[in-house]
C-alpha cells in the first residue's frame, strides 16, 4: 500500500502549536504536525473534531469566518506563512472543496484558468496550461471536445475533477482536499483516489476523508483528530494496524465515530 | 385504502382547480388594464405621433420630445442610480452584519418608502430653486433617487444567492476578496442586477411625480440639461387633466408608447442576460 515507513522523505509543510477558535469556541488546540513533501496526508477523526478546520487553517481560509481566529506557526520551506499575505499562500497552497464548485458563468477551459483570469494575469500559453492541467486531473480526453461549453453539462465526478485541474493550473506545491469525494458515487470516488495515487509524484496531498478505507487506500500518513487534538500521527499501516492510542484503535476498528 | 385514495384524489383536483381560478382572477387586473390602453390608445398611433412634436389644439401633434425626454432623463439617472444602487447592494451583501450597513439598509428602506411627490419636492429644493431654472437635470436626480433604494436591495437579494462555496473557490486559488466580489460573486449574480436595473429603469420610466415640478415639461425638442426637459409621463398627466377630448385621445396613445418601450426594453433585457448567461442552469 505504501512505503511511507521505509524512507524519511523531506518535510514540505511544517504545522506548529497551531490554535484555532469560532469565537470563544477553542476548536483546535496545539496541533503540531510535520507534512512530507510528495505524499498524501489523511486527516481522520469523527464529525466536529476539528479536521476541516485544521486543513482550512492551513490555506488560511478558516480566519475569513467571522469571529474565526488562528495561532502557530505554518513553516513551508522554512518560511513562516502566518506572516505573509493570505493571498500569496493560497497561490502555494491550493485546494478542492467537499462538493465540485466550479464557477457556472465560465467555460470549462475558463474554469482551468480561473486562477490566472481572475486575478487579472494574461496567460501566454493558455491551450497547452488547459491541456496539462486537464490531463494531470484525468479529465482531458473527456471534455477535450466541449472545452467551450459549461462546466454544468458535465457530472458531478467531473465536476470535481475539474476543480482538480483548476486547483493545479495555478502550480501550487501543497494541495489541500477536503473530503473530495464525499459528494461523489463510487466509480466517481474510485476515479479521484487513482488521480490523488498519481498526483503525489509531483505534489504534497493533505485530505481529509470521513472514510477509513479511503484513508488506508490513498494515504502514506495519517493523523487522527478527536475534540480538537491531535491524538495520533504517524505511516498510515501504523495508525490502522497498532496505534499508540486506545482511542485511535477504537475509532479506526469503528468502536465509535 | 380505494376509499381514501379517491378521496385524495378528489381534493387535489379540487385544490388545483381552485389555484387555477386564483391565477386567471389575478389576470383579470393586467389583462384588462392592457386592452383598455390598447383599444383607446391605438387609434391614435402612427409614425407622426412618434416623430413629431406636440401640436395645438385641433392639429395632430405627437410625443416625439416626450420619448427622447423620457430616454434622456432616466438615461442620466441610470448614470448615477445604477453605480450607487449596484454599489451599495453588493456593500450591504458582502458586510451586512455590521452595525453601519445595518443603517444603511434601514435608510434604504426608509427612502424607498417616500412617497415620489416628496421625492420631487426634495429635488425642486435641492436644484430647481438654486438654479432658478426647471431642468433635466433636476428631473433625473428625483428619478435616480427613486430609483437607487429598490436596486440597492434587490441587487442585495441577488448577491446573497450566491453560493458561499464559489466564493471560497476563487478565495481559495489565491484571488484577493475585492476581485472575487466583482469578478466571481457580481458576475454570477449578473442576471438578477440586470433584471433589477431593468425594474428600475421601467420604474423611472413611469414616474410622473418626481419630474412634475422639476423637469416640467416642454413643448420642443431639447436635450440641454439645464433646461426644462419633456417626458411622456408629465405629457400623459397634462393631456389627460386638459379639457379637450383629442388630447384625451393623445393621452391614451402615449400611455401605450409608454408601455410598449417599458416592454420592449424589459424582453431585450431578457434575451440579452439569458443569452450571456447561458450556462446557467
Amino acid at each position: 500500500m505504501n512505503d511511507a515507513g521505509s524512507r524519511s522523505p523531506r518535510t514540505k509543510l511544517n504545522v506548529e502549536h497551531l490554535q484555532a477558535w469560532y469565537g470563544t469556541n477553542h476548536a483546535l488546540k496545539d496541533v503540531s504536525l510535520a507534512i512530507p513533501e510528495r505524499s498524501v496526508y489523511a486527516i481522520i477523526g469523527p464529525s466536529g473534531c476539528g479536521k476541516s478546520t485544521f486543513i482550512r487553517c492551513l490555506n488560511r481560509m478558516h480566519e475569513l469566518l467571522p469571529g474565526a481566529r488562528t495561532e502557530g506557526r505554518l513553516v513551508i520551506d522554512g518560511e513562516d506563512l502566518m506572516k505573509v499575505n493570505p493571498v500569496q499562500l493560497r497561490r502555494r497552497v491550493g485546494m478542492v472543496f467537499q462538493r465540485p464548485n466550479p464557477f457556472p458563468t465560465m467555460s470549462i477551459a475558463d474554469n482551468v484558468l480561473a486562477g490566472m483570469k481572475l486575478n487579472g494575469v494574461g496567460v501566454d500559453d493558455a491551450e497547452s496550461r488547459i491541456e496539462k492541467a486537464l490531463a494531470q486531473a484525468a479529465l482531458w480526453d473527456e471534455v477535450k471536445d466541449r472545452l467551450g461549453a459549461s462546466p454544468m453539462s458535465l457530472s458531478g465526478g467531473q465536476q470535481q475533477r475539474l476543480c482538480i485541474a483548476r486547483a493545479l493550473a495555478v502550480e501550487p506545491e501543497v494541495l489541500l482536499m477536503d473530503e473530495p469525494a464525499s459528494a461523489l458515487d463510487p466509480i466517481a470516488t474510485s476515479r479521484i483516489e487513482d488521480l490523488i495515487h498519481d498526483l503525489k509524484q509531483n505534489y504534497t496531498i493533505v485530505i481529509v476523508t470521513h472514510n477509513m478505507q479511503q484513508a488506508g487506500r490513498t494515504s502514506d500518513f495519517t493523523a487522527f483528530f478527536y475534540l480538537g487534538e491531535l491524538v495520533e500521527a504517524g505511516p498510515t499501516a501504523q495508525i490502522f494496524e497498532s496505534p499508540r492510542e486506545q482511542r485511535t484503535e477504537d475509532y479506526v476498528t469503528g468502536k465509535f465515530g | 385504502m380505494p376509499w381514501r385514495l379517491s378521496s385524495r384524489l378528489v381534493v387535489n383536483h379540487l385544490a388545483t382547480a381552485v389555484c387555477g381560478a386564483m391565477v386567471l382572477v389575478a389576470f383579470v387586473p393586467l389583462v384588462s388594464l392592457l386592452w383598455l390602453v390598447i383599444s383607446k390608445g391605438a387609434g391614435g398611433l402612427s409614425l407622426g405621433f412618434f416623430v413629431n412634436r406636440p401640436a395645438p389644439m385641433g392639429e395632430a401633434g405627437g410625443v416625439g420630445p416626450a420619448i427622447v425626454g423620457t430616454f434622456f432623463m432616466v438615461g442620466m439617472a441610470c448614470l448615477v442610480a445604477i453605480p450607487l444602487g449596484v454599489g451599495a447592494g453588493v456593500y450591504l451583501a458582502e458586510h451586512g452584519s455590521r452595525p453601519f450597513p445595518r443603517t444603511v439598509r434601514f435608510l434604504t428602506e426608509v427612502l424607498s418608502g417616500v412617497p415620489s411627490i416628496v421625492v420631487g419636492v426634495v429635488a425642486y429644493a435641492v436644484l430647481v430653486v438654486p438654479m432658478k431654472r426647471f431642468s433635466a437635470l433636476a428631473g433625473a436626480f428625483a428619478l435616480s433617487l427613486v430609483m437607487v433604494p429598490p436596486l440597492a436591495r434587490s441587487t442585495e437579494e441577488f448577491v446573497r444567492l450566491v453560493p458561499v462555496t464559489l466564493r471560497e473557490a476563487s478565495l481559495a486559488l489565491g484571488v484577493p476578496a475585492w476581485r472575487t466580489s466583482l469578478r466571481v460573486v457580481l458576475r454570477t449574480a449578473l442576471g438578477g442586477i440586470a433584471t433589477a436595473a431593468l425594474l428600475a429603469v421601467a420604474r423611472g420610466a413611469g414616474e410622473t411625480a418626481p419630474l412634475l415640478f422639476t423637469a416640467l415639461n416642454n413643448q420642443y425638442w431639447s436635450l440641454r440639461p439645464d433646461q426644462p426637459m419633456a417626458s411622456l409621463t408629465v405629457q400623459i398627466y397634462n393631456y389627460a387633466i386638459s379639457p379637450y377630448e383629442s388630447w384625451h385621445e393623445q393621452a391614451w396613445s402615449a400611455a401605450l408608447v409608454l408601455l410598449m418601450l417599458v416592454g420592449l426594453l424589459n424582453l431585450g433585457a431578457r434575451l440579452a442576460v439569458r443569452d450571456r448567461v447561458g450556462g446557467r442552469r
